[in-house]
């Protein structure tokens, strides 16, 4: 997941036009989080999940995603919100996750999905160092849209720093 | 998908090259076998053959020399010597860089120094040509012969057979033209002749079969004795045939009688790109998915036809299943043929004789597992050759005879292959190893270790024990990677070792990483595959059994004790127990162990899917499945589970 203006040779070809970026909005706790389009897969409605026994709870189920079977995250989790109930506008977003060489299919939960849109990336901020609820290295960048903050996440820092809970193999990732 | 040709020209030549290789090993053995040489020969025709043909001229130019080499040893003009095959088998390692990397530096002086040697081989094996004495009496024989119908197009010249035959004595030809079709389905590019020859000659049987050497294995070939033939009068050949070809009734059958030979087909095989056979696995995986869908369905309703097409489609989805595994699957012996090249060259670099003896090459092991095992088992080799066998000199005075073993053996065990490397060496020396593990921080000084934990020690990063670097091994790379693999392989690797005896290494391997036959079983709400090869039996746990501690508990099976876990607890379900719970013991190789579920449901034959990156750490499950109602249950990894199952319990003891 690159945001493009940090690396230039890397930007998907979903960007229209150099300055802006098309991402996926949802809702989590009535906080506004946007994912890259390039990287969303699919959008599901609630399935059948499997509990994974010893898997942390913010990775802690597996779905079957057209065949395959695949991780569910839960970012409320990472981001130290509270668990909650799904409801009628919950929504499983599929994204695919590239780390490294290997790219992963991924499932987050999210309490509802708003729209695709492109934001300009002019109202990007970094985000502030104090002030936040949340880890700031999880946060990839904030923008200011429509009078609200959305917030860009980071990925690669939320599953990596995600360490499974038991078993002995730990395999350093990257 | 397009294949390029010079790539398949690479891995034909590897093949060649490797079946030369085991050729020239096997010659040093058997020095007076035909049969060798003549394989030997083959090999390296062909492979200047096809070399020239996809531009590998250098390659072409190389190997004629040894070609050339080995047909006076075939033709008796020079005997083969064991320095001939050593020539020729160190000149394999140049072909194999000529195909892999044409035109690298430094290639032609290479070339050069390998091809004096190879002068020198044969100069010297020159002086004890054994020529026959005498010239052998003629003898006569009646050949017939026919050619494949599209032998011209691949290249065969009839004509120069003939000539070659005909340059062997006196002969007579004879053009079959039974075969020839009428001229509105002639096809004017295909061979319709056969071909009957009488030859006589003074050039021994094998000669006459030297002629049909390139073409023997796609034509038909029957070769006699000429029968009313004096042996001592021989340009008086047989009488000349009536006419100049037979027509009509075509004799052309009557074949083997005792005497007649016959080349038969070798076995065909087509040689299919890893990445297709991995392909049509998939697809037989989702059709075994959807089919045990449509058997729920069918089941489901009342209605006859159904089931019989649904059971029908079961039957056949299974065995298209098995053979697809078979498909995957590779006897050993493919892998295990490489070492004996690297135990030859081992024994020349390490000044040590040393012996490879293999067994159990026909285990047969996914061709997946097969390719990530190579490395490993050189890795355990070069350390066998390298530290475990001693120098001959300390070899004798142990009382052991000077030529050290090095085995490889392979035997199925379970749902498990087993792979060991035995060597008869010093053994493994544990107060090196402590000093070395408490030198480099692994343990603690004095740490107390059992034997096994100790043992395990060599296969931690950054470990070596060689009080001395060798440009084979002691550099310390090496076990771990073969750690790393097996274990990412989910396999194990057990250590046994006896000081002044040996060391061996065992590797213990699952059969198969993609289709396996599996009990489903319920635990709580979720349903979980135990793999049907560590099942052992199935039964219901006593309901007074299920009341005792929640510490270990055993059962009494048989008059022996098993010790069980309950799944419900191991996995913090949070649900009541049903009534009558079941147990399935499973066989983890080295233990018996109970698990306790709370249903048993069945066979389910299980496509597995490994579990993603996310959940690298959980070793409790060795990857996931998706059931007919397309949920998702996860298959239990047994010899982990037992694992952290023994830990918990140490936990629960713990706590007290």
């Amino acid at each position: 997941m690159n945001v493009p203006d940090q690396s230039p040779a890397g930007s998907g070809p979903a960007t229209p036009g150099s300055g802006t970026i098309e991402v996926l909005t949802f809702g989590l706790q009535g906080e506004t989080f946007a994912l890259e389009a390039t990287a969303v897969q699919e959008i599901l409605d609630l399935l059948p999940e499997t509990p994974v026994p010893g898997a942390g709870r913010f990775v802690g189920s597996v779905i079957n995603f057209r065949g395959r079977v695949i991780p569910l995250a839960d970012l409320r989790l990472a981001f130290g919100m509270d668990p909650a109930e799904p409801t009628a506008d919950s929504r499983i977003v599929v994204i695919e996750f590239a780390s490294g060489s290997e790219s992963t299919l991924v499932g987050l939960r999210t309490d509802r999905v708003h729209e695709v849109t492109i934001l300009p990336l002019e109202s990007r901020e970094p985000p502030p160092g104090v002030g936040m609820r949340w880890r700031p290295d999880y946060i990839r960048a904030l923008f200011r849209h429509d009078g609200e903050f959305i917030i860009l996440p980071d990925l690669d820092a939320i599953f990596t720093a995600s360490p499974p809970r038991v078993g002995t193999t730990l395999r350093a990732v990257n | 998908m397009t294949v390029d040709p010079v790539d398949t020209f690479r891995t034909e030549a590897a093949d060649l090259l490797e079946q030369v290789e085991q050729g020239l090993l096997d010659l040093m053995q058997r020095l007076d076998d035909d049969e060798l040489v003549n394989a030997v020969f083959r090999g390296l025709h062909t492979l200047k053959g096809s070399g020239a043909m996809f531009g590998f001229d250098a390659l072409a130019a190389f190997t004629h020399h040894c070609e050339t080499a080995f047909d006076r040893v075939r033709r008796g003009e020079a005997p083969a010597t064991v320095a001939l095959a050593r020539a020729v088998l160190d000149a394999c390692d140049h072909m194999r860089a000529l195909v892999d990397s044409p035109g690298a530096p430094g290639q032609q002086a290479r070339g050069r120094a390998l091809l004096d040697a190879l002068g020198q081989a044969v100069a010297g094996a020159g002086g004890g040509a054994a020529g026959d004495a005498g010239a052998p009496a003629a003898t006569g024989w009646h050949l017939r012969f026919s050619l494949p119908a599209d032998a011209m197009a691949k290249g065969t010249n009839p004509l120069a057979l003939l000539k070659e035959l005909r340059a062997l004595g006196d002969a007579r030809v004879r053009a079959d033209i039974a075969m020839i079709p009428p001229l509105e389905a002639l096809d004017p590019l295909a061979l319709h002749l056969a071909w009957e020859v009488d030859l006589t000659t003074t050039a021994p049987r094998a000669a006459v079969d030297d002629v049909f050497i390139f073409v023997m294995d796609t034509m038909e070939l029957h070769v006699e004795p000429l029968p009313e033939q004096d042996p001592a009068r021989p340009a008086q050949a047989a009488p000349p045939a009536p006419g100049p070809a037979t027509t009509g009734d075509a004799d052309i059958a009557a074949p083997a009688d005792a005497s007649a030979q016959r080349w038969s087909r070798p076995d065909e095989n087509v040689r299919v790109p890893a990445a297709r056979l991995d392909e049509l696995m998939d697809r037989v995986g989702e059709l075994v998915i959807a089919q045990s869908r449509l058997g729920q369905l069918a089941n489901a309703r009342d209605d006859l036809p159904l089931r019989a097409v649904s059971e029908e489609m079961e039957r056949l989805s299974g065995e298209l299943r098995d053979t697809m595994m078979v498909l995957r699957m590779v006897p050993v012996g493919s892998l295990f043929a490489r070492f004996r090249r690297l135990v030859h060259d081992l024994a020349l670099d390490t000044g040590k004789p040393v012996e490879l003896v293999t067994d159990g090459e026909n285990t047969e092991v996914d061709k997946t597992v097969i390719e990530r095992l190579a490395d490993p088992l050189v890795h355990l080799v070069r350390n066998a050759a390298d530290h475990g066998i001693e120098a001959p000199e300390s070899r004798t005075a142990a009382g052991k005879p000077a030529t050290g073993r090095i085995r490889l053996s392979a035997r199925q065990e379970g749902g498990e292959v087993i792979i060991a490397i035995t060597d008869d060496g010093a053994g493994i020396d544990r107060a090196r190893v402590r000093a070395r593990a408490e030198e480099a921080g692994l343990i603690a000084p004095g740490q107390a270790l059992a034997d096994a934990e100790l043992l395990q020690l060599v296969l931690e990063p950054g470990f070596s024990t060689a009080a001395r670097v060798t440009s084979l091994s002691g550099r310390g790379v090496g076990m771990d990677v073969v750690k790393r693999t097996i274990d990412s392989l989910r396999g194990g690797i057990d250590i046994t070792s006896t000081p002044g005896e040996g060391t061996r290494i065992a590797l213990r391997i699952p059969l198969t990483v993609a289709i396996i036959g599996g009990l489903l079983v319920r635990v709580g709400q979720g349903r979980y595959v135990i793999p049907l090869a560590t099942v052992e039996e199935c039964l219901e746990l006593p309901h007074e059994r299920d009341n005792r501690s929640r510490g270990r508990a055993f059962v009494s099976l048989r008059d022996r004790l098993v010790p069980f876990l309950r799944l419900r607890e191991l996995f913090a379900t949070g649900t009541s127990p049903d009534p009558h719970q079941k147990m399935v013991v499973v066989s983890t190789g080295t233990e018996r162990v109970g698990l306790v579920v709370d249903q048993i449901i069945g066979n389910h034959q299980t496509v597995i899917k490994s579990l993603s990156r996310l959940h690298a750490g959980i070793t409790t499950f060795s990857g996931a499945t998706i059931l007919g109602d397309g949920s998702v249950a996860l298959i239990l990894d047994v010899a982990h589970l037992v694992a952290s199952g023994q830990q918990q319990e140490a936990q629960l003891r713990a706590a007290g």
